[in-house]
């Protein structure tokens, strides 16, 4: 096996190594790296930020930043982390290295297309980057009018206009990964034998699709009620803020489900292959998919019991938030089914799902105290509505990306990772995130509101035990960091298939030739066919 | 109180119990299904565990009953938590129907009230112990929300329009009022408290305050100055429809349609008098927008609805 | 590695020219819907504002140019005919009226945008544009400029798409001119001709909406 590492096959990260065939690659693969690479950033300054944030709120006075200053703290963790880190992350990293693999297909449909997303995603990154050196921006990520339009005096419209264009990106990929699965398919591989992966995309396509261009919209007329004082959503001005509220949500809830099923679709595989058995209830599973896509649009209201918007409405937002649980729900019934009489084995990918599995199921309980409209009102706005989205966001989203990264590691730089390292990082973040993340229902029940730099001091035992847990959080992200890293010089070579998964993806050397395939495969069985697959060689 | 941890908020109003309640119940059921799913993964994970690299489990397609067991089980589950929550939720926004009503305008970072009798408070509000206090809130520039957790109450207080909240408090006491929305650079310290005091206390605490005239005095003071008086007083004859018991009653439009005369009615009216014109008068009457304050508004309606009173007073006898 | 093809428009990640050409059909079909997302929204607010201030928005109709907005719409579906022709053209390999049809289009395109420019001009003299100088002789002046705030939103975008559009058109006619559309290979033209149909249509609805129902008082 050693002998491979020194002198590997042509593969796409070999050929053509120079900075300006990287810039200009139209390599699905490629772009997935520069992804990579450039949500990274993302994900510091989001985690920076963080850590500030734990740090400050360790005593009841706010120990680091007062009034602006944490407010724009907790501005640039929310937008950097959803809009640049989040969204984007597995469908533009791990969805473009490997749907055009999974579906036996040389690339996406449009490659220059995917190109100028990653582009337009840096433009619109830049800017927020820009914006948050030059003044920061202090409205939160909601952006909630009258106060971004009229009433704060940092930089909001370059930020608007950053999340603006990133849009963008977000809508090109969704039409590329969509056009990508409906028409790019190898022979044979029909709906049914789709991976469970390219279906979550699918659906995470439909919702960047049809509801990304609502809030670029909203927040376009944001920046120009801001920057020509027309008053769309300006109450002085006969506007409706209420009406703000309703469009930007009605992207930004079907958001977190842009953040969550790519997640779901990462856990599917992982867990089939490390149990060595098709997913149970594959129809299920694959139809949940599109059922919280559809019902997804429709629940928006929710966010907004509170703001004055009738009653009645808030009666139908909670019924329609309660039908989205289901799907959810049966998602979580059926993995945990997989297991049963399977061949479990604990490598680093499998922990994080298994992982996955519990932090959601606690994360989407939680979601329904939410939806309740009776025990909304006394928990909207507090650190339990926190905890909940965080428990989705970071304990769902994040933890199925770590997984999916580890997953296809291999796959992606042809190298192994210390195993003990990787298992001891994936229980680290467990442990660390509980800590960090369940304190703050109870805390949220008790009253504690979100947002505010100071709280009463009756919170403080359970905030330190937050910012604790925060810390062992910050470590357990840094441990991969190091190894994954350490990888890609001192790692063992990982050969086609390491995890003896099934799978196109896995049929391809490691890591892939630039047109991924010899030939064209042509697919004969269902996904998962763990039980008919030839032993491969480890 | 366990190691200076808090774990529950008090129970302070007729309300907080029934949130309580239904907490508790989803409560139950979560922890039911976490440690269900919780059990059942570590269970089957280890069970199951791979003990040789050669191992093929059989493949298990799936079960359409299990399917239909774990689809409609949480379903109906949600529909009662749907329909506890829903009835909830209609209590929390039905203030009844004597409640005392106290005036709330909120601006950048703190919080005014001002109660029916012409007292007015600032980021503190007292109020009599076991009776219904509605509270009609509007803001003077961002969104904010009234929220007082040990009342298990919240609401937003949006610019350009009212919102209302209600609530009865049942222990005398001093509670936490914050601003739940974000709302800017002192979000954290638009804190205020709400004081529960015993109805003797309240009326003591109403003598003992530097005696104002009340609200309804005031608005009265502000009708005179902005001469509204000289169109509407006189029962149809002046140019403007009479206000005299117009408050809760149909009011035709030019437009043919009819509307109630409610709070949210008459301050249109007063900021944008052409939005909604009453049949037969024409549309002569200027904006006051930018001459009253949200604060003065709440005085013209107060004295509107008094007028409204004396019409039943004398209708009465 | 790919293998090599005869066809010189087949990029190398399809196996086959018609699946190119149904992938670019669907992808220009799903870039029309997240459109119709974008312009639905600016639809929904301005529905929500319409039924709450209409007398103010229907002044602020009353303000607009009638007779311009109109020529404007009969040029645009004079351009949507012509477009289909140059369609029409491409499909038989008529190079020629291809370049004519396209040049047609170009040509309207620019004297919609034209007519477009002259109508805001008008409005920027007469101070309707939403803004601090905005002045009109009303008791609702605000809910008017808020109807102009709509009027410059959605016209603007429209017409932002209408550059676009003739930036293809622009497009098309060098690529046409080099001879690279075939009957076998137009889709190119086709798609384009998708797009500005869309854009068309958008004006069909904008046109009612602003210039005639809320003028209904």
């Amino acid at each position: 096996m050693s002998t491979l590492a020194t002198a590997r096959p042509a593969n796409y990260l070999s050929v053509d190594p120079g900075v300006m065939s990287w810039l200009l690659t139209k390599d699905h693969k490629r772009i997935g790296i520069l992804y990579l690479v450039s949500i990274s950033v993302f994900f510091l300054v989001g985690a920076v930020s963080a850590a500030v944030i734990r740090l400050s709120l360790f005593t009841p006075e706010g120990a680091l930043l007062h009034g602006q200053a944490y407010n724009k703290m907790f501005s640039l963790h929310g937008i950097s982390m959803i809009f640049f880190f989040l969204i984007p992350s597995i469908p533009a990293v791990l969805g473009n290295f490997l749907l055009p693999l999974m579906i036996g297909a040389r690339d996406v449909a449009f490659p220059r297309l995917n190109l100028l997303s990653w582009y337009i995603f840096v433009l619109g990154g830049a800017s927020t980057l820009i914006a948050a050196t030059t003044g920061g921006v202090d409205t939160g990520w909601t952006f909630y009018t009258p106060f971004s339009s009229i009433y704060s005096n940092t930089n909001v419209t370059l930020t608007a206009v950053g999340v603006f264009i990133t849009g963008f990106s977000s809508i090109l990929t969704g039409l590329n990964f969509l056009v990508t699965i409906h028409k790019m398919r190898a022979p044979g591989l029909s709906w049914s034998r789709l991976p469970l992966f390219v279906w979550a995309h699918y659906a995470t396509s439909l919702i960047m699709i049809l509801g990304t261009p609502v809030v670029a919209i909203t927040l376009l007329m944001v920046g120009l009620e801001r920057g020509l004082g027309i008053g769309l959503f300006d109450p002085a001005l006969g506007g409706d803020p209420i009406l703000f509220q309703h469009l930007f949500w009605f992207y930004s809830h079907p958001a977190v489900y842009i953040m969550i099923l790519p997640s779901m679709g990462v856990v599917s595989e992982v867990i089939a292959c490390f149990s060595r058995k098709r997913i149970f209830g594959y129809e299920f599973v694959a139809g949940s998919s599109l059922a919280i896509a559809v019902i997804g649009f429709f629940v928006w209201g929710h966010h907004m019991f509170v703001s004055g918007q009738s009653v009645y409405a808030g009666l139908v937002f909670s019924l329609l938030s309660f039908l989205v649980a289901i799907p959810s729900g049966v998602k979580v019934f059926n993995w945990t089914a997989t297991l049963y009489k399977g061949s479990v084995a604990y490598h680093a990918p499998m922990l994080y799902a298994l992982g996955f599995i519990g932090l959601f199921t606690i994360g989407g309980l939680t979601g329904l105290f939410l939806a309740t409209l009776g025990t909304d009102v006394h928990l909207t706005d507090t650190y339990f509505v926190v905890a909940h989205f965080h428990y989705i966001m970071v304990g769902g989203a994040i933890t199925g990306f770590m997984g999916g990264l580890h997953f296809w590691w291999p796959k992606i730089t042809g190298w192994l990772y210390p195993e003990g390292w990787s298992r001891a990082a994936a229980l680290l973040l467990f442990v660390g995130f509980n800590l960090t993340f369940f304190p703050q229902f109870i805390l949220g029940y008790n009253g504690m509101l979100r947002r505010t730099y100071t709280y009463p001091p009756e919170f403080q035992v359970l905030n330190v035990m937050s910012t604790a847990g925060a810390s062992i959080l910050a470590v357990g992200y840094l441990i991969p960091v190091i190894y994954l890293l350490w990888s890609l010089r001192y790692g063992q070579a990982a050969g086609p298939n390491p995890w003896g998964a099934t799978g196109l993806e896995w049929t391809a050397p490691s890591p892939p030739p630039p047109g991924n395939f010899e030939k064209i495969p042509v697919v004969t069985e269902e996904a998962y066919a763990y039980s008919t697959m030839e032993t491969r060689r480890a | 109180m366990l190691f200076g941890l808090r774990l529950f908020p008090e129970q302070a109003s007729t309300m907080a119990g029934q949130v309580d309640a239904l907490l508790l119940f989803l409560l139950a059921v979560s922890l039911f299904f976490i440690g269900l799913i919780f059990l059942t993964v570590i269970v089957f994970a280890i069970r199951y565990r791979r003990r040789s690299e050669a191992e093929r489990p059989q493949p298990i397609h799936g079960s359409l009953p299990l399917e239909l067991l774990w689809t409609i089980i949480p379903l109906g589950l949600a529909l009662v938590m749907f329909g506890w929550g829903a009835w909830l939720y209609f209590a929390l926004n039905r203030p009844p129907a004597d409640a005392m009503e106290v005036f709330v305008v909120a601006k950048q970072w703190m919080w005014k009230f001002q109660h029916p009798s012409g007292m007015r408070e600032i980021n503190e509000l007292h109020v009599p112990l076991g009776r219904p206090v509605k509270v009609t809130m509007t803001s003077e520039d961002a969104i904010h929300s009234f929220g007082v957790s040990d009342f298990r109450i919240k609401m937003d207080v949006v610019p350009g329009r009212y919102t209302t909240a209600w609530f009865e408090a049942t222990k005398p006491g001093e509670y936490r009022l914050g601003c739940a929305e974000y709302c800017g650079t002192e979000h954290a310290k638009m804190v205020g408290r709400v004081v529960v005091m015993r109805p003797e206390a309240y009326e003591a605490w109403l003598r003992g305050a530097p005696t104002g005239i009340s609200l309804a005095a005031a608005g009265e003071k502000v009708f005179q100055q902005n001469g509204c008086a000289a169109c509407h007083l006189s029962a149809g004859a002046g140019p403007g429809p009479s206000l005299a018991g117009i408050f809760g009653k149909p009011v035709k439009l030019a437009t043919g349609q009819t509307v109630t005369a409610d709070d949210a009615y008459l301050r249109e009216s007063i900021l944008d008098p052409q939005a909604k014109l009453v049949a037969g008068y024409p549309p002569i009457m200027p904006s006051l927008k930018g001459m009253l304050g949200e604060e003065q508004v709440t005085q013209l309606l107060a004295y509107i609805k008094s007028l409204a009173a004396d019409q039943k007073a004398k209708a009465a006898p | 590695m790919p293998e090599t093809h005869s066809e010189p428009h087949l990029q190398h990640h399809f196996v086959a020219l018609e699946q190119q050409q149904e992938a670019s059909t669907l992808g220009m079909w799903a870039f029309l819907i997240t459109e119709i997302m974008f312009f639905g929204g600016l639809f929904t607010l301005f529905t929500a504002y319409v039924s709450a201030y209409s007398e103010a928005f229907a002044e602020g109709s009353r303000h607009l140019d009638l007779v311009l907005g109109a020529v404007n719409t009969v040029v645009l579906i004079g351009s949507s005919f012509t477009m289909a022709m140059a369609v029409r053209s491409a499909q038989l390999g008529k190079r020629k009226a291809l370049l004519g049809f396209l040049a047609l289009t170009t040509l309207l395109g620019c004297a919609f945008l034209g007519i477009k420019g002259i109508e805001y001009a008008h409005k920027f003299k007469q101070r309707l544009l939403p803004g601090p100088a905005f002045r009109v002789d009303s008791p609702a002046s605000q809910h008017v400029q808020l109807f102009f705030s709509f009027y410059f939103a959605m016209t603007g975008l429209h017409a932002l798409h209408m550059v676009v559009g003739v930036g293809l058109m622009t497009w098309l006619l060098f690529h046409g001119w080099r001879g690279r559309f075939t009957p076998t290979y137009f889709w190119p033209v086709e798609l384009s001709g998708l797009y500005w149909h869309f854009v068309d249509i958008v004006w069909i609805f904008l046109f009612p909406v602003l210039y005639l129902v809320a003028r209904h008082s």
